[in-house]
């Protein structure tokens, strides 16, 4: 059996699969401190488990999209770019918001050094300039740092070089090279990076606190934590790669949704306690979206799903003055106190729906003032704010449905838009859960390719197979596989024929 | 008639979108050029945008533009001395100091990049291109068709080397200028078509950069009013003064991209497998630009006609180092402002000119009759 948690601003959900079925779920607060909100979890599905043995546990978390987004708990980073005389008219961090950038701090430089195209060096990486830099990290006791040079896709030595000379000086560096978490780009990779070591000090202490959670309710089994593609990341490999989650949770909402309703094409709305996150599944993976993703109003060019926040949630503020209004403040994790079903002394959306019968949890006493037009008029007023945006992500007037997942799903009372039909399955609560529960397992495939040599269809398909037995190796079932990702970077330009070939396949866990 | 307006930092957005759109896939990252041109604002502040009845008639006027693989550019960005460099250079070699700037093309990174080096010499920027769109050879120009000559041609490179051409014609300065780029890691700044205030109105496509901001603004402005913005661009187009013959061609996946750069060109096929409503397969052939689209083998629309593959939601223009396996695409196809599809023009910047067998045919006739 599988146990799944996904870590929300909210809730804590966790669930206990086997096979696709779920044997148990359920949701509990999420606690300032994140790990006892898991440890309680797991002690709440103890009952459930029993005896029986746990393969696999997958965490889910947006703990390092919400502290890099709001710029808590990050470490300084000295940024380092490789490239001069070229690249200074956009200097290091130069598009990044004022209170990233304080968190960030301001030791940053661009040294000499980087490669052209075809290979040939823009000018010799000048050690000097690096040596300064570090020894600048050290006295400053900075400890977190990222090197991103130009052209590390496909020439990645002076990165290498810099880093060797950064831990030569300060060894306790956390340092992130810009080609192991990104690709050509340079703004963006630089940005990823340099995200990435923000998270150092938290990353490794997010990941002791799983652990920790994990051994306090007894288990001993295997934990991984989820990322954006679907796929899963060893502890050790996010606390190196704490970038790699950002934006798990939006994934992890759709696919668990598509396996709980069994669709392959459909609409998909995570309604939490704060926002409506609407995506699309084709073929039962998430759309991508095409745009660079922009985190915290830093642009990166990781892989996201498509997906449309709209500022509607269980906690979400109605107000009433001087027209009804709802959303998009939230009361957040606090609804369980704040609302008014709760105690609390805020009308949130949550009240409404209490009010009006279509869900029942805390003290409907509490809102029995709330007259009949009011009530009927702020529970339309959600359907026409919800049906906008899933117009927005519609692909297509196709009869696909609508699948609503997520802990405020009673908030639409809607059952059908336009030609779609609204679909709430079951455990859909817990959706977010059954998505890391299921989460796949990958295997990647990376190489520097002469097409000359190797014509680009043999070199392609040797690339998937390649990659399908790295899946197969880390314990993926072979029936389950799929390529999702086939990448070309070209390296030379003389004779077009070197590239640099990624191709990523899936498959689930056996 | 005066137009007298400025370009403020607020404008930047809609320019570099509209420039994306108009790029037909080329011209380079946009993105790259509106960081570019938000730092460079950052000291200068509004940057005077005049029309070309402003320019007196023996003043000159300069196109600066990025030549080599766009794909290059989004890594090895400039160091910001490059185009004052080739600027210095081409007033030397003219012996003539310049009035204003102007776009050589208004797609993409090219079409900021002008009041990039405008913000950073207080130099006004002339609301007109020599394109109406982007284009993979800088022989392939209004000016070079209606007799202005690309030379002198200034190059220049990060470490501030740089090239002077004085060519015969504009081909062969295509193609020394392709080789210095090349020579200069694929992405380099160049000024050529020194053109005088009297020469523009013969060869230059007036209002484009306005054109490019209005078609940034309408799709801007869509998304804020929750309208389709494929729709009111469509609208848009087919009211404005050179995109007229505006069609949605196609509406599905990328389901293939091989590219390569070749010669210090980003070259291509993509396939995008239609979803609903669009059934078949369409190929789209690549030079920086989209040259040629075909449905099911058929072909839909050439070059010099303007082939834009947007995001299918959001209608933000992808360009040709954007595509990504897997995304979710609208091809629209426009034809291109008519000083380009002269027989004078097609002699420059025809099919043939591509490796396209098929004689030239305007999208009207080829897409709107079928």
């Amino acid at each position: 059996m599988k146990i799944g948690i996904d870590v929300g601003g909210t809730n804590t959900d966790a669930v206990l699969m086997d096979g696709s079925r779920v044997v148990a779920g359920l949701k509990s607060p999420t606690t300032e401190d994140v790990s006892s909100g898991v440890e309680e979890a797991l002690r709440q599905l103890q009952p459930a488990i029993g005896a029986s043995k746990i393969d696999s546990l997958v965490i889910g978390t947006t703990q390092f999209t919400n502290a890099f987004v709001q710029g808590k708990d990050l470490s300084q980073v000295a940024v380092l770019r490789i490239g001069s005389p070229a690249t200074h008219a956009l200097p290091p961090l130069c598009a990044w918001p004022e209170h990233l950038l304080a968190a960030i701090g301001d030791c940053r430089t661009i040294v000499r050094g980087g490669h052209n195209v075809d290979g040939r060096r823009i000018a010799a990486l000048d050690e000097r300039a690096v040596a300064a830099f570090a020894r600048e990290i050290r006295k400053r006791g900075i400890k977190a740092a990222s090197v991103t040079s130009v052209f590390a896709p496909a020439t990645p030595d002076d990165e290498h070089r810099a880093a060797e000379i950064i831990l030569n000086e300060a060894p306790d560096t956390f340092l992130t090279m810009s080609h192991t978490t990104g690709r050509l780009g340079l703004l963006e990779r630089e940005n990823a990076a340099t995200m990435n070591a923000s998270l150092a000090a938290l990353s490794k202490k997010v990941v002791r606190s799983f652990e920790e959670a994990i051994a306090s309710a007894g288990l001993n089994c295997p934990f991984y934590i989820s990322q954006n593609d679907g796929t899963v990341l060893d502890s050790k490999t996010v606390a190196a790669f704490p970038v790699l989650t950002f934006a798990s949770g939006p994934t992890n909402s759709m696919r668990g949704a598509a396996l709980l309703s069994g669709a392959r094409d459909a609409i998909i709305a995570d309604i939490g306690g704060t926002t409506s996150d609407i995506g699309a599944i084709s073929n039962g993976y998430p759309r991508e979206s095409t745009v660079s993703s922009d985190i915290g109003g830093v642009k990166t060019n990781f892989r996201m799903p498509d997906v449309f926040a709209l500022g509607l949630g269980g906690g979400s503020l109605v107000r009433t003055s001087p027209d009804l209004a709802i959303g998009p403040i939230s009361t957040g994790h606090a609804l369980h106190k704040e609302a008014l079903v709760f105690g609390g002394s805020t009308l949130t959306a949550s009240d409404i729906v209490v009010a009006a019968g279509l869900a029942d949890f805390g003290d409907r006493s509490r809102v029995a003032y709330l007259d009949t037009k009011f009530i009927s008029e702020a529970l339309q007023l959600m359907n026409v704010m919800f049906e906008a945006a899933v117009e927005k992500m519609r692909t297509s007037n196709a009869e696909i449905p609508i699948i609503l997942v997520g802990g405020g799903v009673s908030l639409i009372s809607s059952k059908k838009f336009g030609p779609s039909e609204i679909i709430i399955p079951e455990n859909s609560g817990v959706a977010n859960a059954v998505g890391a529960a299921l989460a796949q397992i990958g295997g990647e495939f990376d190489q520097i390719i002469l097409y000359a040599d190797e014509p680009r269809e043999q070199a392609v398909n040797r690339a998937k197979a390649e990659a399908t037995a790295i899946a197969i190796g880390r314990g993926a079932v072979e029936s389950s596989i799929e390529i999702v990702d086939v990448e070309e970077v070209p390296l030379n330009y003389v004779d077009g024929d070197a590239v640099r070939l990624r191709v990523k396949a899936v498959g689930d866990f056996a | 008639m005066s137009t007298d307006t400025v370009f403020k930092a607020a404008d930047i957005d809609d320019l570099a979108r509209g420039a994306a759109f108009l790029g037909s896939g080329g011209g380079g990252d946009p993105y790259i050029g509106s960081l570019l041109l938000r730092e460079a604002m950052k000291t200068s502040g509004d940057i005077p945008l005049i029309s070309m009845d402003d320019v007196p008639e023996d003043a000159l006027v300069v196109p600066t533009a990025m030549i080599g693989a766009p794909t290059v550019m989004v890594e090895k960005i400039p160091s910001g001395e490059e185009a004052v460099e080739t600027l210095r250079r081409t007033e030397q070699a003219v012996g003539k100091k310049v009035f204003a700037l102007m776009p050589a093309e208004i797609g993409g990174l090219n079409a900021l990049l002008p009041f990039v080096l405008a913000a950073r010499m207080g130099l006004p920027v002339v609301d007109a291109d020599g394109c109406g769109r982007a284009v993979p050879h800088i022989n392939m120009t209004t000016f070079s068709i209606y007799g202005v000559p690309v030379s002198p041609v200034t190059i220049c490179d990060e470490h501030r080397s740089s090239v002077l051409i004085n060519a015969v014609d504009d081909l062969a300065a295509e193609h020394l200028a392709r080789a210095t780029s090349t020579a200069m890691g694929a992405a380099a700044i160049m000024s050529c078509y020194p053109i005088l205030g009297r020469q523009l109105n013969v060869a230059a496509i007036p209002r484009t950069i306005t054109s490019a901001l209005n078609i940034g603004r309408q799709i801007r402005q869509a998304r804020e009013a929750r309208e389709d913005p494929i729709e009111r661009l469509l609208t848009y187009l087919r009211s404005s003064d050179y995109y007229k013959h505006a069609y949605l061609l196609f509406d599905g996946k990328v389901t293939d991209l091989e590219r390569r750069t070749v010669g210090g060109f980003s070259v291509g096929t993509l396939h995008i497998t239609g979803g609903p409503g669009s059934p078949g397969l369409m190929e789209i052939i690549i030079q920086n630009e989209n040259l040629s689209a075909r449905i099911d083998g058929k072909i839909v629309t050439m070059v010099p006609d303007l082939i834009c593959i947007i995001d299918r939601e959001t209608a933000e223009p992808i360009t040709t180092e954007g595509l990504r396996y897997g995304q979710r695409v609208r091809v629209l196809g426009i034809g291109a402002p008519p000083l380009l599809r002269t027989a004078e023009a097609l002699e420059v910047v025809g099919p043939d000119k591509f490796g396209i067998a098929e004689p030239y045919r305007p999208i009207e006739t080829l897409y709107g009759q079928s």
